[in-house]
C-alpha cells in the first residue's frame, strides 16, 4: 500500500459543481446612506463600487459619505435617542430587538448570500454560522433590554446615549449585530460604520430595520472610506465609539479620543496560539486546527495562526495536518461544498504574500494545499509553515489570512511562555484529555478568550474581547452590556 | 484450546498471525491511543452532513450505494421463502432496469445459508451470514465456534461476528481478541466481518479501541452494529470507525472494510455516510469490498432515488417490490 494510495483525497468522490443561487441576494444597483430611517443620496453625491473579490465584478454601488453626511446621521441619532429612544421601556425595546432577530432569521438566505458575494466567504459559512450567530446575538440581547436592573451594574443604569460603531469587514453582518444589538437592547442609538470592502450587508440590514418599524433615527449606517470612520471618531455628538479592527487603526482612535470623555472599546488584532499537548483527542486536534486557522480564509481576529505543538508528537501532527489541508476545497464561495473562500481585497491578499515571503526568506519550511485557484479574483491557497521560530515574523505579526505557523514545545511551562511571548492576547486554544494540566495552562495564559478542545467557537452569552495591544472591553454576555451602560 | 472435535469443531491453522502476542502487548497499542472528544467527532460530522451531493456525482453514488448493500433478514419468521424473495431482489434490484448493479450480500440467520446459496448460485451476490450467537453472543465458545463453522460449510462467504460486550466492558480484552482469532480462524476462507454493537460500548473512546482490537485480531471488516439494540449505526461512530481503519492501514500496510449497518434507511442518509468515508479514509474505501451498508429498507429508497435523478419525477413506492 503506497501513501499515495492512502493519501484520502476527493478522488473517489468528486463533488460536481453545487452553486447556491446569486439572484436571492436581490441587490438593488446603488445604495444610499441610511439616515434618519430612509435611504438618502450622500451630500456629495459620491458612489464607490463594492466588488465580489471571488470575481472582481461590480455587485453595486455604495455611498461615499462626507463629513457632512456624518454630521446628519449623528445628528438624526441624537434626536431619536432624546425624542424616543430614551423614553422607550425596556419591554417595547426588547420587542424591536426580537422582531430584527425573527426577520434575519426569515430572510436567512437571502442574507447569506449577500455577505458571501461580497466578502468571498464561503457560503457554507455564511449560511450555518455568520447569519444564524447574528440572529442569536438579537435574540439574547432582546432579552436584556428590560432586565438591565439585574445586569450587576446596580438599579437603573442609564444608557451612554450616541454611539459610533466601526466594524470590520471579515464578518461584517455578524459584527454589525455585535454592536447594535447590546448597544440597543441598552437604550443607546447608533451610527454604524460597515468597512468599505463589505457594506452590503449592514444595507439589508438596514432595510430589516425599516422593515421591524425600528423608530427612526435610532440606527444610521454610514458607508465608505477611512475617512468616515474617522469623521466620527472625531464628532464631539458621539458618547462612545466602539471599534473593531486593526490595532494599528485602534491606536489612531485612542490617540484620537484622549482628553475626551467619549467611552472607547476596542477589539483589534490578535495571535492567538493553539497549544496541543501529546494527550489530545488527535483527530479532533486536527479538526480544531483547521477550523482555527482556516475558517473564513484566516481572516478572523482570534484565528489559532500560531500552532504550538508539543515536540514529542510534533511529526504525527504535522503528518497528519498537511493531510487535512490537502483535502480543503478551495474555489467559488457559493459552492455549497466550498470550504475555504476568497481573500477580501487585492489589498489584504497582498499583505498576505509579503508576510509569506519574509516567511520563507526568514527560514520557516512552507507547505502549500496542492489545489487549483481560480484566475479571477483574490487568492490564496491554504499554507503551514513549519520549523517556525519565535523571532520570525510570521510568528510574531498578524497576517490575517489563510497561513498557519507551526512551532514546537517540550513543557507547559515553555507552552505558556511562547504563547504568552506576543504582543497580542486575544484567544487560545488548549488540547488535552487531561483537565488538570488544561486549567493550569489556561489560568496562565494572557488572552481574553480561551478554548479547551475546541477553537472559534461563539455564544451571545459568552463574553469575547482582547488584553494588550488585542484591545479593551468585552462584547457579548452580561459583559457586553457594560460598554453600552453609564457604569 | 477451542477445539472441540467431539462436536465438531475444529480449528483449522490460523492464517494471518496478528502483530499481537499477547495481553500485554494488546494494553499497550491499544491502550496507548488517542481519545476521541466527543463534541469534536460530532461537529465533525455534522459539517461534513452539509456537503451537497448533485447530479452526476449523486448518480454515482447512488449505484455505489447500492453496490454496498448487504440485504438483510434476520428475523425469528425467516424462511426459506423470504430468503428466496430476497435474493432475486439483491440480483436484480430493479428487474426493469439492467444498469442497475446488484447489492453486495444477502445476510442471513445460520440455518438459512444454504438456502441463500443455492437462489445466489452462479451470481456476484455474496451470501453473508451472521454467527456467533448473533445478536447478543451470550454462549459457550464451542457454541459459537459450530455456529460458524456450519454457517461456512453450507456456502457462507461472509461471517458476520459478534464480539463478547460483556468482556470488553469488564476489561478483558484479551478474551474479546482471542474469541475473534479463534472466528477468524473457523472461517478459513470466508470473510469475518466483526460486530462491535457500539450502541452497547457506548463512548467513542470504547468504539475505537474495539476497532484496534478487531482489526489487530484479524477483522476483514470492522462492523457497528446488530441492529437489534436501541442505538445501531451513527454518523460519529462511523466516523471513529473509518479513521481507526484507516490508520490501521497506514501502520500495517492492510486495508479493513467498514460495515455501517441499522437504522440507515434512506439515500440522504447513506450519502452522508459516503461523504464520510470519502473525506475520511478516501477513495480506497468507497467500494463495496470495503464498505457496506447493512440495511433492507434502504434499497428501494435508493432505487426510487436512482430513478428521480432519472426521469425528474418519484414514483410510487409500490413501484418496487417489498423485498
Amino acid at each position: 500500500m503506497t501513501d499515495d494510495a492512502l493519501r484520502s483525497d476527493l478522488g473517489g468522490l468528486d463533488y460536481d459543481p453545487a452553486p447556491e443561487s446569486a439572484a436571492l441576494a436581490r441587490l438593488r444597483p446603488s445604495y444610499g446612506l441610511f439616515v434618519d430611517g430612509e435611504f438618502t443620496a450622500p451630500e456629495a453625491h459620491q458612489q464607490f463600487a463594492s466588488i465580489n473579490p471571488a470575481t472582481e465584478e461590480t455587485l453595486a454601488t455604495v455611498a461615499q459619505a462626507s463629513s457632512l453626511d456624518v454630521d446628519a446621521a449623528v445628528a438624526s441619532a441624537r434626536r431619536a435617542y432624546d425624542k424616543v429612544w430614551r423614553k422607550t421601556s425596556g419591554a417595547e425595546r426588547a420587542k424591536y430587538l426580537y422582531r430584527i432577530a425573527r426577520l434575519i432569521q426569515e430572510r436567512a438566505r437571502e442574507l447569506a448570500v449577500v455577505e458571501t458575494l461580497d466578502n468571498g466567504k464561503p457560503i457554507r459559512e455564511t449560511r450555518d454560522i455568520d447569519v444564524p450567530l447574528a440572529a442569536a446575538y438579537f435574540f439574547y440581547y432582546a432579552g436584556w433590554a428590560d432586565k438591565l436592573d439585574y445586569a450587576g451594574f446596580g438599579p437603573n443604569p442609564a444608557p451612554v446615549g450616541v454611539a459610533g460603531q466601526i466594524i470590520p469587514w471579515n464578518f461584517p453582518l455578524l459584527m454589525a449585530a455585535w454592536k447594535l444589538a447590546p448597544a440597543l437592547a441598552a437604550g443607546n442609538t447608533c451610527v454604524l460604520k460597515p468597512a468599505e470592502t463589505t457594506p452590503l450587508s449592514a444595507l439589508a440590514l438596514a432595510e430589516i430595520l425599516q422593515q421591524a418599524g425600528l423608530p427612526e433615527g435610532v440606527v444610521n449606517i454610514v458607508t465608505g472610506d477611512g475617512d468616515v470612520g474617522a469623521a466620527l471618531v472625531a464628532h464631539p455628538g458621539v458618547d462612545k465609539i466602539a471599534f473593531t479592527g486593526s490595532t494599528e487603526v485602534g491606536r489612531l482612535i485612542q490617540e484620537r479620543l484622549a482628553g475626551r470623555s467619549t467611552r472607547l472599546t476596542l477589539e483589534l488584532g490578535g495571535k492567538g496560539a493553539n497549544i496541543v499537548f501529546d494527550d489530545a483527542p488527535i483527530d479532533e486536534v486536527i479538526e480544531g486546527i483547521i477550523d482555527g486557522i482556516f475558517f473564513n480564509q484566516g481572516h478572523v481576529c482570534c484565528a489559532g495562526s500560531r500552532l504550538l505543538v508539543q515536540e514529542s508528537v510534533a511529526d504525527e501532527v504535522l503528518r497528519r495536518l498537511l493531510r487535512r489541508v490537502d483535502q480543503l476545497r478551495v474555489g467559488d464561495p457559493m459552492d455549497k461544498n466550498t470550504d475555504v473562500g476568497a481573500i477580501n481585497s487585492a489589498a489584504q491578499l497582498a499583505r498576505i504574500t509579503e508576510l509569506t515571503d519574509a516567511g520563507e526568506r526568514e527560514g520557516a519550511v512552507r507547505y502549500q494545499a496542492a489545489c487549483a485557484l481560480p484566475s479571477k479574483g483574490y487568492w490564496f491557497a491554504p499554507t503551514v509553515f513549519a520549523d517556525v521560530a519565535q523571532s520570525h515574523r510570521i510568528a510574531r505579526e498578524e497576517i490575517f489570512g489563510p497561513v498557519l505557523s507551526v512551532l514546537t514545545f517540550r513543557t507547559p511551562e515553555e507552552a505558556v511562555a511562547k504563547a504568552n511571548n506576543s504582543n497580542y492576547g486575544l484567544a487560545c486554544g488548549v488540547w488535552s484529555e487531561k483537565g488538570s494540566r488544561t486549567l493550569w495552562v489556561a489560568q496562565r495564559l494572557r488572552a481574553g478568550v480561551i478554548w479547551a478542545n475546541t477553537y472559534n467557537k461563539f455564544d451571545p452569552s459568552s463574553p469575547f474581547g482582547g488584553v494588550r495591544e488585542s484591545g479593551f472591553g468585552r462584547e457579548g454576555g452580561r459583559h457586553g452590556l457594560e460598554a453600552y451602560l453609564n457604569v | 484450546m477451542f477445539s472441540d472435535p467431539e462436536r465438531g469443531v475444529v480449528i483449522p491453522a490460523v492464517v494471518s498471525v496478528p502483530s499481537v502476542r499477547n495481553e500485554a502487548e494488546l494494553r499497550g497499542v491499544v491502550g496507548a491511543l488517542s481519545g476521541v472528544d466527543q463534541v469534536g467527532a460530532e461537529s465533525r460530522v455534522a459539517k461534513l452532513s452539509t456537503r451537497s451531493l448533485k447530479t452526476s456525482t449523486k448518480r454515482r453514488a447512488i449505484d455505489l450505494a447500492i453496490s454496498m448493500v448487504d440485504l438483510t433478514t434476520l428475523e425469528g419468521a425467516d424462511t426459506p421463502g423470504r430468503v428466496s424473495s430476497l435474493c432475486v431482489k439483491a440480483m436484480r434490484p430493479d428487474p426493469s432496469n439492467d444498469e442497475v448493479p446488484s447489492v453486495a450480500a444477502v445476510c442471513v440467520y445460520p440455518d438459512l445459508v444454504a438456502s441463500a446459496r443455492r437462489y445466489l448460485e452462479g451470481s456476484s451476490v455474496a451470501v453473508a451470514s451472521v454467527a456467533t450467537a448473533f445478536p447478543s453472543g451470550r454462549a459457550s465458545m464451542a457454541v459459537k465456534l459450530l455456529d460458524v463453522t456450519e454457517a461456512v460449510d453450507a456456502g457462507a462467504d461472509e461471517i458476520d461476528m459478534v464480539i463478547d460486550r460483556g468482556a470488553f466492558l469488564a476489561g478483558r480484552w484479551g478474551q474479546v481478541f482471542d474469541e475473534i482469532v479463534a472466528v477468524k480462524a473457523a472461517c478459513g476462507p470466508a470473510h469475518l466481518k466483526v460486530i462491535l454493537e457500539t450502541g452497547e460500548l457506548v463512548t467513542y473512546d470504547n468504539v475505537k479501541r474495539a476497532s484496534w482490537i478487531a482489526m489487530l485480531a484479524g477483522a476483514d471488516f470492522i462492523k457497528t452494529s446488530t441492529g437489534k439494540v436501541g442505538v445501531n449505526a451513527t454518523l460519529p461512530v462511523a466516523l471513529v470507525m473509518l479513521e481507526a481503519a484507516r490508520d490501521f492501514a497506514e501502520q500495517t500496510g492492510q486495508l479493513v472494510g467498514v460495515k455501517v449497518a441499522g437504522g440507515i434507511r434512506t439515500t440522504k442518509d447513506a450519502l452522508k455516510y459516503l461523504v464520510v468515508v470519502n473525506e475520511t479514509a478516501g477513495a480506497a474505501w468507497l467500494s463495496p469490498e470495503y464498505f457496506r451498508f447493512g440495511a433492507s429498507s434502504l434499497l428501494n429508497d435508493l432505487l426510487m432515488q436512482r430513478l428521480k435523478q432519472r426521469t425528474g419525477t418519484y414514483v410510487r413506492p409500490d413501484e418496487f417490490s417489498g423485498d
